[in-house]
């Protein structure tokens, strides 16, 4: 019975540090994150089985933030309730959080240096390249079709151009998309109905 | 009282961010840029930059380093600074919590379930766009300075689309072509 607690705070341990490791080393962010945390949860730990771990993605996928917290949030849950979400999450993002804190401290100093400027100067156009690539890859994947296409770059005009703001674009569609279900929800039952 | 307009800046970018690190990019900016005129456009380039080539989601590095730079500009010292860090980090995660506790606790209801569905399908060109948006805004005179600058832009288009060049050694890359070419 002594060891009970113990193997409580293990518990916690293990999610923190598992998940603290997942955050620290994987550069490039969340879909690079998903094997590394599969690795980890369900092949080395075998706290979740794959069924389960390829259901956590999809839903994580559909809920807001960034997938890799999501992630890390549904599986603490799953193992220690809500206090295992929360260690769990604290662990995703504790050492990019260090790690930025301390770029963010000494790069200003940095800044206004001669050389770093030209290094920056150098590296920007290559960031808007680097955010292209994944809107056109995300494009092909989903196949958008003529209409779809034409929505997305209506948006894009909007937000870059009129400046929109997109969090009002999401909630509008989420709004129209909930419209819509009833509507077809509403049609369904109607044609169930037995005809008089 | 920036603290809290920090806090809900960053609570409203998490909840509404779906799709992703590159999809919240385009809310930050929007709200951070342009909105709220916290940081330039080249400044932000810089932090995405710096966000991309450091472990972890590229929003959390990227709440982490705002929140720094935003207070750091006001004048306060590293501890406000480090404050205004934590601040917009745990903003902006705060939401996926919520959210994802309240799915957890409904997890079998909302599998398969047709609002979340016809939601779901309803965002793909939103967010598509949103990219897109994030993309083309930070196309300013001061991240394009000459022709080198689009030459640099073209060549690490067609690396990173065409012959899946690894982004995080395009921008090492780009950071040495800088060196030269300027």
């Amino acid at each position: 019975m002594t060891i009970f607690p113990y193997l409580c705070v293990m518990v916690y341990w293990n999610l923190f540090s598992c998940f603290a490791k997942i955050g620290a080393f994987t550069i490039g962010g969340g879909y690079a994150m998903i094997p590394i945390i599969e690795k980890e949860v369900v092949e080395k730990r075998k706290w979740i089985d794959t069924a389960d771990f390829t259901d956590i993605i999809a839903i994580s996928q559909s809920a807001p933030g960034l997938l890799a917290v999501n992630i890390s949030i549904f599986v603490g849950y799953r193992i220690k309730g809500i206090w295992g979400s929360l260690i769990a999450s604290i662990g995703c993002i504790i050492a990019p959080f260090l790690i930025m804190l301390l770029i963010a401290a000494v790069f200003t100093d940095f800044k206004d240096n001669e050389v770093v400027g030209r290094i920056f100067q150098g590296i920007r156009p290559v960031v808007v390249a680097v955010i292209l690539v994944p809107m056109i890859n995300l494009a092909k994947r989903n196949r958008l079709n003529f209409w779809k296409g034409c929505i997305a770059a209506g948006c894009l005009a909007l937000i870059s151009f009129a400046g929109v703001s997109p969090a009002l674009l999401i909630a509008l569609t989420l709004l129209g998309a909930t419209g819509y279900t009833t509507w077809q929800l509403k049609n369904q039952s109607n044609a169930n109905k037995p005809q008089p | 009282m920036i603290y809290f307009e920090l806090f809900s800046t960053f609570f409203i970018i998490g909840l509404f961010t779906f799709g992703g690190g590159y999809a919240m990019l385009s809310l930050i900016q929007n709200e951070v840029v342009v909105d709220h005129q916290w940081i330039s456009a080249t400044e932000f380039t810089d932090i995405v930059a710096i966000s991309q080539m450091t472990p972890g989601p590229i929003g959390i590095n990227s709440a982490t380093h705002i929140g720094y730079t935003v207070i750091e500009q006001m004048g306060y010292s590293p501890f406000y600074c480090f404050l205004g860090s934590l601040t917009a980090t745990t903003a902006v995660v705060l939401p996926s919590f919520l959210v994802v506790l309240w799915i957890c606790v409904l997890f079998h209801k909302f599998k398969n379930n047709i609002w979340v569905n016809n939601a779901l399908q309803w965002l793909k060109p939103i967010i598509i766009g949103m990219i897109g948006a994030a993309a083309v805004i930070l196309v300013t005179p001061e991240n394009f300075i000459d022709w080198k600058s689009w030459l640099l832009f073209a060549a690490s288009f067609i690396a990173c689309l065409f012959f899946k060049a690894n982004p995080i050694h395009l921008l090492i890359a780009g950071g040495l072509a800088g060196l030269l070419l300027w």
